[in-house]
């Protein structure tokens, strides 16, 4: 066989590789969304769950998924901001600095499950915090902190060197130049960053089974003082989440639409990625744009 | 006097510029001393938990790691507990090893085609494709296991249809995403003038693709690999909602088995604290914990190593 009937061969073989990948990844996106989307409406997406009947919602779960994310933003972007800062920005090259990178990327590679039990005998056992939305929150931090660093820093590496120089320049301390020139200049970049990271807390599920919890208790959505047991925004109540909520009712669910509930739930988690998707591309480009007067 | 102490003080106080950049220091500095002892704390104490089977319940390290029956609520004749871990263990393995054989060839033959073939559609398609679905949460993968590779599977080779095989379908395409697209910024690496000089000697594009970009590739393809391993290693959900969870040895790929997450998510629960039960799934959890230390080091030396080559 010659170089070119070879070659004609590998480049067919390539082809059909590419397509066949296209083809798993498309069916799957079709399957979920065109299995999940018919079960979608207003009184699923509001109604609480029901744990024998038919026709139950996920109202309880989606404000919950919503609630952890927030406060789980809240906690872990203050750290990873400054993580970032002193990584990029002040962090000699040497030994310790080295160790500590080491450090993040271990923690960015634990399974999510360990992450779960460690919060789960940190916070709930020791800290005595019980399953609530606390103990989920700063467990879904661990989880987020070392990709939203990295994130961070990744967007502080894109602002050119000259601009440092420039604020150095000026007579600015090194941290006026960071806040006052390069973070600016980096928010488009770190709230894409921010709002990808957001994406994947969204979707946790393994570190939150020991830590959130497995059960939804109702909520009364008129209450809005965060210290009775039935206000939503309590913290220290146990929150199912919407993905927890599809591994639970596939698992050990005894309702009898559990399927139809659980396709509704993977077609909502999957659209609020994609809408994570996009609006992360959206905004990222728009900030740019109004910042840089580009 | 006075005067000149006064001065001697104004002139070596710190001006309101220095405190705050050194304040700023300190708060940034912190914060990464705060993800530091995350990690410092997450270790000691799943390890301290770990060990407790061995040190408190005296089970013995070997018989551990070798033991067939996993039942830690009955002792054997001997009246040791029975708790060997080998079935999660190799099932674990066993799941991460297929999964990656399997997705790693569509994996790089799909970058090589994004990069080599046909950069426009690679760009268009396939890119935003498997950036999405890198970031399908594990759940829905497990779900779609359950509801259309399970019942696959009991049609093709009966039985339950839950085992290593569904596991291994559910996790060649979590992984796939994450693998493709780390391949791509592998040959993206590779310098245009690499295949410039390749091409101009006379090969063909497969040549090209075979001989030199592969071959510069290797390091980054390899990482991209263990890191996909790394993340099936770890997936607990969407494993444990098809693998069938028969804490056996697995005996063929159809029969349900279990891993070691899918037994920790399970069982925590259900087990007192402080229990042998429970010290033992936190043997399990160190387990994974050391593995998982593990593939980061290898993925570190292939990258030291890639690095001297270049």
């Amino acid at each position: 066989m010659n170089s070119k009937t070879q070659n004609k061969m590998a480049i067919g073989a390539l082809y059909g590789i590419a397509g066949f990948v296209v083809l798993i990844l498309l069916a799957l996106l079709g399957y979920i969304l065109i299995s999940g989307t018919p079960q979608l409406s207003w009184h699923f997406l509001t109604a609480p769950a029901k744990a024998f009947l038919k026709g139950g919602g996920v109202g309880v779960q989606l404000f919950n998924s919503f609630y952890l994310l927030f406060l789980a933003m809240l906690i872990s972007f203050p750290i990873a901001l400054g993580a970032a800062i002193y990584l990029y920005e002040y962090a000699k090259n040497n030994w310790l600095t080295t160790t500590i990178r080491t450090a993040i990327e271990i923690l960015s590679s634990l399974p999510s499950v360990v992450v779960g039990l460690f919060g789960f005998l940190f916070f709930v056992v020791k800290l005595r915090l019980g399953f609530s939305i606390l103990s989920g929150a700063f467990a879904l931090t661990f989880f987020n902190l070392p990709l939203l660093t990295r994130s961070i820093e990744d967007s502080l590496r894109t602002i050119s060197e000259t601009q440092r120089e420039g604020g150095l320049a000026l007579g600015l301390s090194r941290w006026e130049t960071v806040t006052k020139v390069i973070l600016p200049a980096a928010v488009p970049s770190i709230l894409t960053g921010v709002i990808l990271s957001a994406g994947r807390v969204f979707g946790e599920a393994a570190a939150l089974i020991y830590t959130a919890g497995q059960s939804a208790p109702a909520l009364n959505f008129m209450d809005w003082n965060p210290f009775n047991i039935s206000s939503p925004l309590n913290p220290m109540r146990p929150a199912e989440t919407l993905a927890v909520h599809i591994w639970k009712i596939n698992s050990e669910g005894i309702m009898p639409d559990a399927k139809a509930i659980s396709s509704g739930s993977s077609a909502v988690l999957v659209l609020a990625i994609l809408i994570f998707n996009f609006a992360a591309r959206y905004l990222g480009k728009r900030l740019y744009k109004r910042l840089t007067s580009a | 006097m006075k005067s000149t102490q006064q001065l001697e003080r104004q002139l070596k106080r710190h001006s309101k510029a220095a405190r705050l950049e050194s304040w700023g220091r300190f708060i940034s500095f912190s914060a990464l001393l705060l993800i530091v002892a995350v990690v410092v704390g997450i270790i000691g104490f799943v390890a301290s938990k770990g060990i407790a089977t061995f040190a408190t319940n005296h089970v013995s390290l070997w018989d551990f790691l070798t033991e067939k029956t996993w039942n830690p609520n009955i002792k054997d004749a001997h009246g040791n507990p029975e708790v060997g871990a080998l079935p999660m263990i190799v099932g674990s393995f066993l799941i991460t090893i297929l999964s990656a054989i399997v997705a790693t060839p569509f994996a790089i033959g799909t970058a090589v085609f994004m990069n080599e073939i046909s950069p426009n559609r690679g760009a268009k398609i396939l890119q935003p494709v498997t950036e999405l679905l890198v970031g399908i949460p594990s759940v829905v993968y497990g779900f779609i296991g359950l509801s259309v590779v399970v019942p696959v599977t009991r049609a093709v080779f009966g039985g339950s249809g839950f085992g290593i095989l569904s596991g291994t379908c559910v996790l060649f395409v979590m992984i796939l995403p994450t693998v493709t697209s780390m391949s791509t910024d592998a040959l993206k690496a590779v310098p245009r003038y690499y295949r410039e000089a390749s091409l101009a000697l006379g090969a063909t594009q497969w040549q090209t693709i075979y001989k030199v970009v592969l071959r510069a590739a290797t390091p980054g393809l390899m990482t991209a690999v263990v890191f996909g391993m790394a993340r099936a290693f770890g997936e607990a959900l969407a494993v444990q909602m098809v693998i069938g969870n028969a804490a056996l040895m697995p005996s063929s790929l159809v029969a349900p088995a279990s891993t070691l997450t899918s037994v920790l998510t399970t069982g925590i629960g259900n087990t007192v604290m402080g229990s042998l039960q429970n010290n033992a799934l936190w043997s399990l959890a160190l387990v994974l914990l050391l593995m998982s230390l593990v593939f980061n080091l290898i993925i570190r030396l292939i990258g030291r190593k890639g690095r001297m080559q270049a």
